[in-house]
């Protein structure tokens, strides 16, 4: 099975890189824009056929490696 | 007294920390490869600066899962003084020693420049020969030195009283134009609730020489080494021996 990890900073976390790109975009016109999150995607293949199995082993290390608790949440997702 | 200092794939600071325990305060120093599980009986440990495992992911994340940094952790629940410097924060605040941790600098900007430091607390073995309140001039460099902790965690630190350097004016006042990376509460360094373990971002071993265009980062190791000494000299005295944890 393959699970993709959608890492990104909290809601309550600056990000300043987002912060960055979403007033370039304004700069270039884009107004309807309103603002941008930058995070991280993380694609994993696995061994087993199991969709419950696979993403309990994403979470895992989602949260033991991918992210960090205390600035980042994360998303996944298994097919 | 034994100055260990950790090497990991990618560390760029750790000779200038060698040199600094060897050549200017004249102690013995030994390099500590990542891959090792033990500390080879070191009396303080450090983690030095750069780009541990590439930075890749975060900085720290992989160097958390060395070898060596069981040892280290161990030797700090012992009790023993471990200084992350930059790099070295970083990855104390991702192996969880310390907590918090690091966001890109507010300004997007890698910052390699002379910082004014204040010291908060001369009650942790790094800080030992400094004065509260004093101003020290040390160069940091770092692209993600913008620490970040929760509220609730930020209240606790300084309540425990562990923010142990902050960004100031050369007057020593706290103020956002001389806070080079937007780090809450301009916090600098921090330690533990033992407060035998300190991260701080500003590089020591950078200022420890004039040659090197400033010396107060020589307080950070003239600390250790007073440290060091009289826990041994109270070790020798025959009135103690037994007590010594």
């Amino acid at each position: 099975m393959r699970a993709r990890v959608f890492v990104t900073l909290k809601p309550s976390v600056f990000d300043p890189q987002g912060r960055t790109i979403a007033d370039a975009l304004q700069s270039l016109g884009y107004d309807g824009v309103a603002d941008v999150r930058q995070g991280k995607y993380f694609e994993l293949d696995l061994a087993t056929t199991e969709a419950a199995r696979a993403k309990a082993l994403a979470a895992e290390v989602a949260d033991k490696l991918l992210a960090n608790p205390v600035i980042e949440t994360y998303r996944i997702e298994v097919d | 007294m034994k100055f260990g200092v950790v090497i990991f794939p990618g560390s760029n600071c750790d000779e200038d920390a060698y040199h600094a325990a060897k050549d200017v305060f004249g102690q013995d120093a030994e390099y500590l490869w990542h891959k090792n599980t033990d500390v080879k009986g070191a009396d303080v440990v450090i983690l030095p600066g750069g780009f541990a495992h590439g930075d890749y992911l975060r900085t720290g994340a992989m160097a958390r899962f060395s070898p060596i940094m069981g040892a280290v952790r161990a030797f700090a629940d012992r009790g023993g003084p471990v200084l992350g410097i930059c790099n070295g924060f970083q990855i104390l605040l991702e192996a969880g020693l310390l907590p918090g941790a690091m966001l890109r600098n507010k300004g997007l900007k890698y910052c390699c420049q002379h910082v004014y430091l204040r010291v908060e607390r001369t009650d942790t073995p790094f800080t030992a020969a400094a004065r509260a309140g004093q101003v020290l001039r040390i160069p940091i460099g770092h692209g993600e030195g913008n620490y970040f902790a929760p509220p609730e965690t930020v209240e606790k630190l300084e309540a425990n009283r562990q923010v142990i350097l902050r960004y100031t004016d050369p007057q020593g006042q706290i103020n956002d134009e001389w806070n080079p990376n937007g780090s809450v509460g301009a916090i600098a360094s921090i330690c533990n609730e033992r407060r035998n373990v300190v991260g701080m971002m500003p590089h020591p071993e950078r200022a420890c020489e004039p040659l090197l265009g400033g010396v107060d980062g020589r307080l950070i190791f003239e600390s250790i080494v007073q440290t060091l000494r009289s826990a041994e000299s109270l070790a020798l005295q025959p009135s103690v021996v037994g007590r010594a944890s």
